[in-house]
């Protein structure tokens, strides 16, 4: 397929359709909303369900319902909407449903502002609702990647049963750039569901989707499950993209928005001669810790950048384990650094280790 | 080759269209391009701008300090982008609607007073392809049979009546800018 100039909220939400969603279940909030436009106007052109619901809890409920009965389900939402879907998403999480969410990230903490943020990395990546669960989280910078892994956070989610949440920002959410959309999927038949499913018991026994062990010993049977499907996600499913690290002294570690600024700002360092490299975390869960590691070896000291102040540091101080300094730039509530204040904080890094 | 553009003015003067449209043409001249737009609580009567860049190589930061170009449609406009132009840069401004001379000498101005030609069209909303004109006459990061194309392509079709006046404010502001 061509190339078309796409908005990344209706980028994802088309990548989203095409990939076989059958029900999509949201509120509208800025600047995720033209993504839930689209599902409106598109879902119902092809006798799917969209359905916007009175409010994030009922719409991840819905979400998990939908799940339960095997469908390919999502909602989408930003920040504030996000954390009232917590409680649903860890019912979700127990009950081991496959769902997708993406979150288009806003300034904040509280009601806040509709600019461009990261600061929700903690809240996805380390869980956010109640219990010991791990969303897989990925993390665009670009349109193409909006399109490219949600249509993988679906597959994803079912191999796993698992949440999977796209991590986007404000900016991913309204920029336009030339991408290209999969090919449709068709929906699956119902036959087709998975084995799991509430599909209804005709001729074979009951399922059961609960996330109630009353029983303590029952319980932790059901967390050390969930504690082994960590493990194997963490073996399988590292993403990451690197550039210019070959021969690199020092490396930026950014994600998403963030990234892409980095490597604006990479660019110039590299004309100045500072050999400097970017190393682009994707999947935040499961985080590249072992790159991260051994990328320590290789390099004289790190720089983090985030919109946020300092959530992915945190990460890439335990993959560093001390070996190298790792210093941190960030801006918040809405502010989007420029590549000039990054291209200021690397050279700060070269002087720093020079002397 | 990388020339990043800014365009700029109040909410319902087709700024943010005008960037969109050097968009399409960029892609359709299967060259990288970002278009990235103010969003905020502000519509009609508001500022409104995009950041379009176009490349010849990836694109890392969607947003820019300091652009090749600045197309300035009202006053805040030339007053917030006018110092921000890169040495050398372009700054296209609406002269209809700003009260002073643009002040910089090391970049190149373009002054059209593009909502008095638009006026004398018969069609206020016209004033956003007039800049546009100038500034590829002036500065051809784009040609303009390409940006008519597209435009052909992408206009909305309840304003299909107007792709040709589009069209003829597109020479309008392209001989302003020659002349």
């Amino acid at each position: 397929m061509a190339k078309e100039l796409l908005k990344g909220n209706d980028a994802f939400a088309e990548a989203a359709i095409r990939a076989g969603c059958e029900a999509y279940f949201g509120y509208p909030i800025t600047p995720q909303t033209e993504a839930l436009e689209h599902m409106s106007k598109r879902m119902p052109e092809l006798r799917r369900v969209f359905l916007q619901a009175e409010s994030e809890v009922a719409a991840i409920n819905m979400v998990y319902g939908a799940a339960c009965a095997g469908v390919r389900t999502m909602t989408s939402s930003s920040s504030p909407g996000i954390s009232l879907m917590m409680e649903g998403l860890s019912y979700i999480a127990g009950s081991e449903v496959p769902v997708v969410v993406v979150n288009v990230m806003r300034g904040g903490p509280g009601l806040g502002n509709i600019a461009p943020s990261q600061a929700d990395y903690n809240q996805m990546v380390k869980g956010g609702g109640h219990g010991d669960y791990h969303p897989i989280v990925l993390a665009p910078a670009t349109v193409q990647e909006m399109i490219d892994l949600t249509v993988e956070a679906f597959d994803l989610a079912e191999k796993y049963r698992t949440i999977v949440a796209i991590l986007a920002d404000g900016s991913l959410g309204q920029i336009m750039e030339p991408a290209e959309l999969p090919p449709m999927q068709p929906v699956r038949k119902l036959k087709d569901r998975p084995s799991w499913a509430l599909t209804g018991a005709k001729k074979r026994d009951p399922n059961i989707i609960s996330s109630i062990y009353i029983d303590p010993v029952e319980e932790e049977k059901v967390n050390l499950r969930l504690m082994a499907k960590k493990a194997e996600i963490e073996a399988n499913e590292v993403r990451f993209r690197e550039l210019l690290l070959d021969d690199a002294e020092f490396a930026v570690v950014a994600f998403g928005t963030a990234g892409r600024i980095a490597q604006s700002a990479i660019t110039e360092a590299r004309a100045e001669g500072i050999k400097v490299g970017l190393m682009r975390p994707i999947s935040l869960f499961p985080f590249p810790y072992e790159r991260i590691h051994q990328l320590a070896d290789e390099v004289k000291a790190m720089l983090v950048v985030e919109m946020n102040g300092g959530q992915m540091l945190e990460d890439v101080r335990l993959g560093v384990e001390g070996k190298v300094p790792v210093s941190f730039y960030g801006r918040m509530g809405g502010m989007v650094p420029m590549p000039e204040e990054v291209l200021e904080e690397i050279q700060k890094l070269a002087r720093s280790v020079k002397n | 080759m990388q020339t990043e553009i800014i365009f700029s003015g109040f909410g319902g003067q087709g700024a943010l269209f005008a960037g969109q449209l050097m968009a399409y043409t960029a892609l359709e001249l299967d060259k990288h391009v970002t278009w990235f737009p103010s969003y905020g609580p502000e519509m009609r009567g508001g500022t409104a701008h995009c950041t379009v860049i176009i490349s010849d190589e990836e694109i890392g930061s969607p947003v820019v300090t300091n652009p090749s170009v600045a197309v300035v449609m009202n006053l805040p406009s030339l007053d917030k982008y006018e110092p921000l132009v890169k040495p050398d840069g372009v700054l296209v401004v609406n002269s209809s609607l700003v009260d002073r001379e643009a002040k910089r000498k090391d970049i190149e101005i373009v002054s059209v007073p593009a909502n008095e030609i638009a006026e004398e069209m018969g069609e206020k909303r016209l004033a956003n392809m007039i800049l546009l004109g100038a500034l590829l006459e002036r500065l051809p990061i784009l040609p303009a049979d390409k940006v008519a194309d597209a435009l052909d392509r992408h206009i909305p079709e309840h304003r299909r009546s107007l792709l040709e006046p589009n069209l003829v404010a597109m020479k309008r502001g392209a001989s302003v800018a020659s002349g």
